[in-house]
């Protein structure tokens, strides 16, 4: 008796907080798609409309900064995988003075992360000339301690006999790296890229700071500016820019929903 | 052999180590040196400060202000976020119909860009037309102007907070509730121990280890996640919002003061390395362990 008043009233509050969780999403589908006058009024038989997608398309250069955050986000990933890989293998198998204080120095990134040290980082970007630029906004992220760090966890489990039989067969660390190593760490390599791929999606700090025309401009930084108070736009338009930005990324959530969980628990265990 | 074997490795490590030493160490180490500067005029070299810049800092009464906030916002959202999260892996690992639903109701503000969950936000909080003070004003209560008035406004942001990070962290207790083995719960309940008992003397203690990981991370994230601020309150009204990192930016990009922020940009350092330092300890005692 009591377990299952227990059972009834605990369900009940999950399903009760899921419904809190998802209000905020749900509330903006309904403001975009709904005629300004029904932004609070919940009626089921308010007409749908596109206006709003059409303003904000028309208002912001939408579509430039959904390719500068693809650019942004392919280049920074490209760049770790091939950098995260090469350190990382070194890190796991390679026998060498000084490894351990090496791969500390490497893991002080996981605290002190680019966006802290924005003052110093932007004045290094502006001296190297690459203000306003997809490489600049990219740059202080193409080595990433936390790639390098899961990568030499992963390469740590391959067994050792395959990588002396792959040199035994005359096999050049390169070539051992590339058809050994990253075919076993394949789990690895998805779930990083996942993370890394929604963290840059989503990042606003940095290239707020190094950003100052449409050229590079991502998304996020966009959406700021789009949605400043005093830019004066309507709120169901907002609405709709929020999800055109935040679009691309959350239906590739919701149809790889599975992945994502397990990489993001994938990335947190190790 | 060996020899080759370190050539080997260094060329290895030589892009990644190139990278982080010009974006993490060198202006770790610069932002230190520049905070013993004052900036030069009109194009004169930095005139030595000595410690004048520190000195400064402690006289400053937003910087003070600063900390408390952050020191409130780490309180009112660090413990929050991690029992929910908590509670929410509860759920979605028990026998619940629709718990892959329930999981992802909880999950998916993790996936969304801070910026665009305060744009959404914005509007639950406007004073006149927001969806809280509808409420408000159905139940009969008086409006509170959520993000105009100091003290309302970041308990405000904190909420938002709690909302986005809770359903990250709840991953990590999902996965480490799945390790645990549930003969030992079935035991328990055989012996006649009541739930919330094998909760608290069973499973609580074996996501000792996961609980601390979150608490770094959400402790780190109180301090590195400002996005918010940017569009919801701009640190105000009056400072009541203002948190580290954004008076770091404010001061480097809006006040011009590189130095001023510099010597701010210190103390965020200072409080990355006791978090770190933290973290280590515990790390250090998780291997023991093994």
């Amino acid at each position: 008796m009591y377990r299952s008043i227990f059972n009834i009233v605990s369900g009940t509050s999950a399903w009760v907080l899921g419904a809190l969780w998802l209000l905020p999403l749900i509330y903006a589908f309904w403001a975009a798609f709904h005629p300004a006058e029904y932004a609070t009024r919940f009626a089921l038989d308010a007409p749908l409309t596109l206006e709003h997608f059409y303003t904000a398309w028309e208002q912001a250069p939408f579509p430039r900064y959904m390719l500068n955050t693809l650019l942004i986000t392919g280049l920074i990933l490209g760049f770790q995988l091939v950098l995260c890989t090469l350190a990382g293998y070194a890190l796991a198998r390679i026998q060498f003075t000084g490894r351990g204080i090496v791969f500390a120095l490497i893991l002080l990134q996981l605290m002190v992360m680019p966006e802290i040290l924005i003052v110093e980082n932007y004045q290094t970007l502006a001296d190297l000339n690459m203000l306003d630029t997809h490489l600049g906004v990219g740059l202080p992220y193409l080595a990433s301690a936390f790639g390098i760090f899961l990568l030499r966890q992963t390469f740590k489990t391959v067994p050792q006999e395959l990588e002396d039989a792959a040199l035994i067969e005359g096999c050049s660390r390169l070539q051992l790296i590339w058809k050994v190593y990253v075919p076993l760490a394949k789990p690895t390599y998805l779930a990083y890229s996942l993370v890394s791929v929604s963290y840059h999606w989503n990042n606003f700090l940095w290239p707020l700071v190094v950003t100052n025309t449409e050229n590079s401009r991502p998304l996020t930084v966009g959406l700021a500016i789009f949605g400043a108070p005093e830019s004066g736009v309507e709120w169901p338009v907002i609405c709709a820019g929020t999800l055109i930005a935040v679009g691309p990324l959350l239906a590739l959530f919701l149809i790889f929903q599975r992945q994502f969980v397990q990489s993001f628990m994938h990335t947190g265990i190790k | 052999m060996k020899k080759l074997n370190t050539l080997y490795a260094w060329l290895l490590l030589l892009p990644a180590l190139v990278l982080l030493v010009s974006f993490t160490h060198a202006p770790t180490i610069l932002t230190v040196w520049d905070s013993f500067f004052f900036a030069g005029r009109a194009g004169q070299p930095a005139r030595f400060a000595g410690t004048e810049n520190y000195l400064l800092m402690l006289e400053d009464e937003v910087f003070w202000q600063v900390m408390a906030n952050n020191a409130w916002y780490l309180i009112g959202t660090v413990p929050t976020s991690i029992a929910i999260a908590l509670m929410m892996a509860l759920w979605v690992n028990s026998k619940l119909s629709g718990r892959s639903l329930l999981r992802l109701a909880y999950f998916t503000p993790t996936i969304l860009p801070m910026i665009a969950v305060a744009n959404i936000w914005l509007f639950f909080y406007s004073p006149e037309i927001g969806l809280f003070n509808k409420i408000l004003d159905a139940v009969g209560a008086d409006p509170v102007n959520w993000l105009g008035d100091p003290d309302w406004a970041l308990p405000s942001l904190m909420l938002i907070t709690v909302w986005k990070e809770a359903g990250f962290f709840m991953i990590f207790y999902l996965a480490a509730l799945q390790t645990i083995n549930p003969e030992l719960n079935q035991a328990a309940t055989l012996e006649g121990s009541s739930r919330w008992n094998s909760f608290r003397r069973i499973t609580f203690p074996l996501l000792l280890p996961t609980t601390l990981f979150v608490m770094v991370n959400a402790v780190l994230n109180a301090f590195k996640l400002v996005d918010h601020l940017f569009i919801l309150t701009k640190g105000g009204p009056n400072n009541a919002t203002n948190l580290l990192l954004y008076y770091i930016y404010e001061n480097a990009f809006s006040f011009f003061d590189t130095h001023y922020a510099a010597t701010l940009t210190v103390v965020m350092l200072i409080m990355l390395m006791l978090l770190a330092a933290i973290q280590f300890g515990w790390l250090e005692r998780r291997i023991h362990y093994r």
